[in-house]
């Protein structure tokens, strides 16, 4: 059972009062863009086996979108987020560090480096 | 004028663990906007004359009462024959202040849970994915989850009494299921001392 920390509500939410909503800090390519751009949009996913960033909702609860970063294969969760941001924030991939050194994600990793 | 009735009419269920009852007609107003804004705040204040509640918390006075949805969202509660007045009242204090106030009254079913503290909380704790043990949850706490397959607030007034928020259009699954959870025999015993 997947349990993560919802920041808006403070609850320790299981799985049952989530819905997921896929890969975190996606850049929207939409009208205008080209067909590449579109289409990896759409469908270019990292969908790795390790340290991952996804959308949550609390959608049984206080229904607000939040961030979390977790292990793929472990299930294992480095921490959770609020929605307004574009990119991980520091502290959180600090605690991946402490766990996954030198992890990386699209664009994102070590802070230290 | 149509006849305002509640969602299930009064029904009740006696013989199980707890009572349960249909709690009648209940004014229920919705409030969205900046929690943390001053007028919000004040508005809020002079509209049920209760405080605004903190993060996952219910405040009440006389026949009021405040909870706390959502970072950004309130849920006041009254009398139903007020509520129209109450979301009034609200939109004219808050001309100019980005919110949203509506009267959901209708459109929710309140259920009165009653008996031993114990059985009470375990009714719900059946149903909930929520830490029901007296050390977690109390009078002054108001949580939003699921009861089983649908969406449900509840809150505890006092030890023994827990009223529980719902969807009209589920009242009567969330009715049956409290009944349920509160069957003859099937006691677990969890929180008693
Ligand atoms: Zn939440």
């Amino acid at each position: 059972m997947l349990i993560l920390h919802c920041p808006y509500c403070g609850v320790m939410a299981d799985e049952t009062e989530l819905h997921g909503g896929g890969e975190a800090h996606l850049t929207r390519h939409g009208p205008g863009s080209s067909d590449e751009d579109f289409h990896d949009y759409l469908f270019a996913k990292e969908n790795p086996r390790g340290v991952h960033f996804e959308r949550w909702r609390h959608v049984q609860g206080c229904g607000k979108w939040f961030h979390a970063a977790r292990d793929t294969a472990t299930l294992e969760v480095f921490g959770t987020y609020p929605a307004q941001t574009t990119e991980p924030p520091k502290a959180i991939r600090k605690a991946i560090t402490a766990k996954r050194p030198g992890w990386t994600w699209r664009g994102f990793s070590d802070p230290a480096k | 004028m149509s006849e305002a009735a509640s969602a299930l009419s009064g029904a009740a269920y006696e013989g199980g663990l707890v009572r349960v009852a249909d709690a009648g007609l209940q004014g229920m107003v919705t409030l969205r906007g900046d929690l943390e804004a001053e007028a919000i705040r004040a508005a809020v204040r002079e509209a049920s004359g209760c405080d605004m509640p903190g993060q996952r918390a219910i405040t009440a006075e006389g026949d009021a009462a405040v909870a706390w949805m959502a970072p950004d969202e309130v849920l006041i509660l009254g009398p139903h024959a007020r509520a129209g007045d109450t979301c009034a009242a609200l939109e004219a204090a808050l001309q100019g202040q980005h919110h949203l106030a509506v009267n959901v009254s209708d459109a929710r079913a309140l259920f009165t849970v009653t008996g031993e503290d114990a059985a009470v909380r375990e009714v719900l704790a059946k149903l909930a994915p929520v830490d029901l043990s007296p050390g977690a949850f109390g009078p002054g706490d108001f949580r939003r989850s699921r009861l089983a397959q649908v969406p449900g607030a509840f809150w505890m007034p006092q030890a023994g009494v827990m009223r529980v928020i719902c969807f009209r259009s589920v009242a009567q699954y969330v009715f049956d299921l409290l009944c349920t959870s509160a069957a003859p025999g099937s006691r677990v015993g969890y929180f008693e001392a």
